[in-house]
């Protein structure tokens, strides 16, 4: 994982929005990791706008959490552009979050709800500055959304699954960040849980923020989403839902041999 | 009783070996609850072992053996880093490497140049040794020590949770890694002068393990940690007064007592609940 360069935190390096851009650009993007044969992200071009409700799809090793990464600035970027607001996303930490695959955290470290919570505040803060009273009330907010606030003084080690993933959306709605991405957040997550954190994307939404939700479960989508993008390596389709779930995408996503045609009409459509 | 703690601070060499201890104590014990739960218990040990070559350069230039420490703790700190980040071996491997070869090294010189009695002095402590401006080496570095964690709290927080978040929202876990790793490394040094560099490890660690058996949350075992390494070092010391026997190995006994209570307290507290 590739770190930012430039010690960048907190207030001061939040550039403001650009009028009339997309929530997020992306141009002919292109990555490989450093010990890879081929390409991870194989030259894709997306546009996502406020508002938009995306579900990204595709098999293992697509590169949907590479993508992530690299809106993130997790990972640098090596061809290609990726702009939010019109700015560089490294110039925009405080308008993306990002709730992360759960393995990649220490759930063991000695840290309770809302701490974790409180987190989301941090890229507000910067060095040497510690949270208010405005930052509580928003944790508060946040763990009210979520339907934690009677775990706010509890261990995170503590928590069952859905509760954890309930922790990180809370951190993420703390940033009050203007586009959200989700990794994977219905993994080894139970039905409350996850149609919790449906109700809050739509609400999200219908403020005007974007979401992006990478999942291999395609049963949800067509309820929850209005725009789905297929991504294996590069994009297969882009649209409503079910214009990109056919039945050879979904035949591709679980894995078996397929025949792309690219003179298809859908595809010339992208 | 009061004169019982009275009578040995009428010695010049037992009030300066006490502060010495007391603040490598408070020192060790807020850095304790991070080295626990980030796991980085190997690497204390390692600079404690590695900046033996450097006490014994020290020694023979005849500059004060804190600072001969410190060169070689910032050296060996250096190399674990690069042989860990820019040649792909994991942290354990570069630390083995290094830590090893330094101390071969150390013991080495020290038996080529120094004495015999100088070698125990730096594997065992020598609070009887502590000089004035040892003393005030290591009231500066006890301060900047609290006062640093103090200042970058939330970071040293937020990396060690989720290095994620903290790349996402600008902060580079890797400073705040080698900012906790360089504050490991001045404790070390002058934890090295009282309970010596074979039992530094026991200063950085066993506090906060007693004290997560006890409490919770990072700030509390923090707290409870300074205190139980603040108590054990000033025990040790009366001890090692009143019976004749080394305050290094001491100090580190009851830190070891406090553990074994707070076990059986936190087993019995099971026991209960089930």
């Amino acid at each position: 994982m590739n770190k930012p360069k430039i010690l960048c935190y907190g207030k001061d390096c939040d550039h403001p929005i650009i009028p009339d851009t997309p929530a997020l650009e992306i141009r002919e993007l292109s990555f490989r990791y450093p010990t890879a044969k081929e390409d991870t992200i194989d030259n894709i071009s997306v546009d996502i706008f406020p508002g938009d409700k995306i579900a990204l799809v595709g098999p293992n090793g697509a590169g949907k959490s590479t993508l992530m990464n690299l809106i993130l600035g997790l990972e640098r970027i090596q061809k290609g552009l990726i702009k939010v607001f019109g700015n560089k996303a490294a110039a925009c930490r405080h308008r993306v979050a990002m709730v992360p695959q759960k393995a990649f955290i220490d759930w063991h470290f000695p840290v309770t709800v809302r701490d974790v919570v409180t987190m989301g505040r941090y890229v507000h803060l910067g060095w040497f500055r510690k949270p208010d009273k405005h930052d509580k009330t928003i944790v508060d907010d946040a763990l009210k959304t979520m339907e934690i606030k009677n775990l706010a003084d509890r261990q995170v080690s503590e928590l069952s699954g859905g509760q954890q993933q309930r922790v990180m959306l809370a951190r993420t709605l703390a940033h009050q960040a203007d586009l959200l991405l989700l990794d994977e957040p219905l993994n080894h997550v139970d039905i409350a849980t996850q149609e919790l954190i449906f109700h809050t994307i739509e609400k999200l939404c219908s403020e005007g923020k974007s979401v992006l939700v990478s999942t291999h479960d395609l049963g949800i989508l067509t309820v929850h989403f209005n725009r789905a993008l297929f991504l294996d390596k590069s994009i297969i389709a882009d649209g409503p839902v079910k214009d990109v779930l056919t039945p050879e995408n979904i035949a591709r996503a679980y894995g078996f041999e397929f025949h792309m045609d690219k003179e298809a009409p859908w595809y010339s459509g992208l | 009783m009061v004169l019982w703690i009275v009578e040995p601070l009428q010695y010049a060499f037992f009030v300066k070996g006490l502060l010495a201890g007391i603040i490598t104590a408070v020192a060790c014990g807020v850095l304790s609850g991070f080295v626990v739960w980030r796991g980085m218990a190997f690497i204390g040990d390692a600079l404690a072992h590695s900046i033996l070559p450097g006490v014994v350069i020290a020694l023979v230039l005849g500059v004060n053996l804190l600072f001969g420490a410190l060169g070689a703790a910032v050296l060996s700190v250096a190399a674990i880093g690069t042989l860990s980040r820019k040649k792909g071996f994991r942290d354990d491997t570069a630390i083995g490497v290094i830590f090893t070869g330094a101390f071969a090294l150390g013991v080495l010189l020290m038996s080529k140049i120094g004495s015999f009695k100088d070698l125990t002095h730096v594997l065992f402590g020598n609070v009887l040794g502590v000089s004035v401006s040892d003393l005030i080496l290591i009231l500066i570095v006890g301060v900047l020590v609290v006062v640093l964690v103090i200042l970058f709290y939330k970071e040293l927080l937020v990396t060690s949770f989720d290095k994620t978040h903290a790349i996402a929202i600008g902060l580079s876990p890797e400073l705040i890694h080698y900012l906790l790793l360089g504050m490991i490394a001045v404790t070390t040094v002058i934890a090295s002068q009282t309970v010596g560099v074979v039992l530094v490890l026991a200063l950085l660690v066993t506090p906060a393990a007693s004290a997560s058996l006890l409490v919770k949350s990072l700030k509390k075992i923090i707290l409870l940690s300074t205190g139980l390494a603040v108590v054990s070092v000033i025990a040790g010391f009366y001890l090692s007064y009143y019976f004749d026997l080394a305050s290094g190995a001491l100090i580190v006994l009851v830190l070891s007592g406090f553990f074994i209570v707070a076990f059986i307290k936190n087993a019995l507290a099971g026991r209960v609940r089930k």
